[in-house]
């Protein structure tokens, strides 16, 4: 056998004895995924594969437990820690029972000291790699990249957090959806929650602002993961071109854009358009001062409140050196793998100059022929009755 | 020869006649400059959901009857779970709206203006960061309606005690304020897993 073929075979034999992941995600408690795991299970069970529940959490809602009924249940094992006694799943006993599916609540869940893993959703490995299917849940707040601006949207932080990639290494992701105004019907209808629970829930997290917010977000996450299964569809292995292709692909969906700008309230314009874009696209924010000197005293005011404004917005400011702003954006942009850049109009040129040497964007496009270039129109002319051109570098 | 050298200093002539046109036409179509920097600054401190109107108009008249520039400064609150230095793009997306309305009523009155955001604790804190970074020569604010969100009477009387130059307060009345065009936009939502990848803060 070809050594190429030998790995290909290898690599398959170990893709079918790796078990099938599949992650319910819900917006918030209540959403329904235990339910709807559990729904899915029955129907696995009727089907005639070997389901058992490794691990559930139904908060006592009776729906839950009632959807439960007829499926095996690994009993937790109590875990001693200080003086009290926990339990948690019982990760030796699922490898030993060896079912064809197993339900597995709460990934995010942090194990007892002491356990094989600090967290679930390690135990959920083991699972996989013994070959057995896993069914499993867990709310967005719960990924490691989004808990920050989660807890600025909703001001709760969520302390039990999983990496991101365990939502990319899942072969299913489905989204639990429902509207904030339907879960919150449900809450008041105590599914969630106890009733003495239910005012505080919902004067903190359980508001419609709230709600909606982490509804999108939920909704962006899986369309993300469903383009990106899309684009690559099969890791590259063999060629080094395949390996090339692959790399490009996911090159070709990162955005990553360079605002040009100058220590001046005119650049505030500049760094608002590009901010936007830049939430629009997905991608990250540059900002560039190209000087030939060294900052002036209102220069270096401008340039704190821009550093700072660069902070708040999650920018990154660059203050580069040089005497061509065209060559030394172009040398930025190719380091930093910028696909647009942004800038104000440029300032008008005499006749002679605009002889002599092309303008700023036409010497951009030529020096980076593979990067989108926008000139931010100044809307705020238009609103001042003005139609003619604004200076700016 | 002679004829030569008359056709050659003719077409020379013209040249430069043609680039004195060319030149003047690109001055005259050249717009007015907007309003430079003033030398006064004129804070003009505000919040999500409580931008009012008639504080705005207020500090644009005071601004340009001093031919000032207007510094609004969007207080922006960080909870105490997060560090001080995180970025906001939720608020960060309100902000740039409310700034951007400013603006244009700014420039419609003629008025220079010099946006920022400033990060604090509490409004109070948001308030003392400006103070340490900002050159200014008055504040306009609006003081709040009871109960709702803005300056109440304690922060009023602890701008009073705290802030250098003059204070102008806006007793609170029938307003109107000015909102962002969506309270939370898909462009300030959390990002994606995927799009967090690509960003590092």
């Amino acid at each position: 056998m070809e050594p190429d073929r030998a790995t290909e075979a290898d690599s398959s034999i170990k893709e079918r004895r790796r078990g099938r992941y599949k992650i319910f995600l819900g917006m918030a408690a209540g959403v329904g995924k235990t339910y709807r795991m559990l729904q899915e299970g029955q129907a696995e069970a009727e089907a005639g594969r070997d389901v058992v529940i490794g691990y559930l959490e139904p908060h006592n809602r009776p729906e839950t437990i009632a959807q439960a009924e007829g499926l095996e249940l690994i009993p937790r094992r109590r875990v001693r820690y200080r003086d009290t006694e926990l339990e948690e799943m019982d990760l030796p006993a699922i490898l030993q029972r060896a079912p064809e599916l197993c339900l597995i609540d709460e990934l995010a869940h942090t194990n007892a000291p002491g356990l094989e893993h600090g967290k679930r959703y390690q135990d959920i490995e083991d699972v996989l790699e013994a070959g057995i299917d896993v069914f499993s849940t867990v709310n967005v707040q719960h990924l490691e990249s989004l808990n920050d601006q989660v807890a600025e949207v909703t001001g709760t932080r969520v302390r039990e957090t999983v990496p991101d990639a365990v939502l990319g290494t899942a072969d299913d992701v489905v989204l639990l959806d429902l509207t904030p105004e339907s879960l919150i019907e449900r809450l008041l209808a105590g599914k969630i929650y106890p009733q003495d629970r239910v005012q505080a829930a919902l004067n903190n997290f359980f508001t419609i602002e709230n709600l909606a917010a982490l509804r999108e977000v939920s909704l962006r996450q899986v369309a993300e993961e469903v383009e990106h299964k899309r684009v690559i569809t099969e890791p590259a292995r063999g060629s080094r071109e395949d390996q090339w292709i692959e790399s490009a692909a996911a090159h070709a969906i990162h955005d990553r854009l360079l605002a040009l700008v100058t220590p001046t309230p005119k650049s505030q314009r500049v760094v608002r358009r590009a901010w936007r874009s830049a939430q629009r696209l997905g991608g990250e924010l540059d900002l560039l001062w190209v000087t030939d000197h060294e900052p002036r005293d209102e220069e270096r005011e401008q340039l704190d409140a821009l550093r700072r404004l660069a902070s708040v917005l999650g920018a990154h400011l660059l203050i580069e050196h040089g005497d061509d702003i065209a060559a030394t954006a172009a040398r930025v942009a190719e380091d930093r793998g910028t696909t647009y850049i942004l800038m104000g109009r440029p300032k008008p040129r005499s006749a002679i100059r605009r002889l002599l040497q092309p303008a700023l964007p036409f010497r951009l496009l030529s020096l980076l022929p593979a990067v989108d270039l926008r000139i931010v129109a100044d809307r705020t002319r238009r609103a001042a009755g003005g139609n003619g051109t604004k200076e700016e570098s | 020869m002679t004829a030569l050298l008359i056709v050659l200093v003719a077409l020379l002539a013209l040249a430069v006649v043609a680039l004195a046109a060319t030149h003047l036409q690109y001055r005259r179509r050249r717009p007015s400059r907007l309003p430079s920097p003033g030398a006064g600054r004129i804070l003009f401190p505000f919040m999500a959901g409580a931008l009012s109107q008639r504080a705005l108009d207020a500090a644009l008249r005071l601004a340009r009857a001093e031919s000032a520039t207007l510094v609004p400064v969007f207080l922006a609150r960080v909870s105490m779970h997060l560090p001080i230095d995180t970025p906001l793009p939720r608020q960060s997306g309100i902000a740039l709206s409310l700034q951007e309305a400013i603006e244009q009523r700014a420039t419609a009155w003629g008025i220079p203006v010099d946006a920022r955001i400033e990060r604090g604790r509490t409004y109070r804190h948001a308030l003392r960061q400006t103070f340490e970074h900002e050159r200014y020569d008055r504040i306009v604010l609006a003081a709040a309606v009871r109960g709702e969100s803005g300056f109440g009477a304690d922060d009023v009387a602890w701008l009073l005690d705290n802030a250098a130059g003059e204070i102008v307060v806006l007793r609170p009345g029938t307003d109107t304020t000015i909102d962002p065009p969506r309270p939370r936009s898909l462009r300030s939502l959390p990002r994606t897993t995927r799009e967090r990848a690509r960003v590092s803060y």
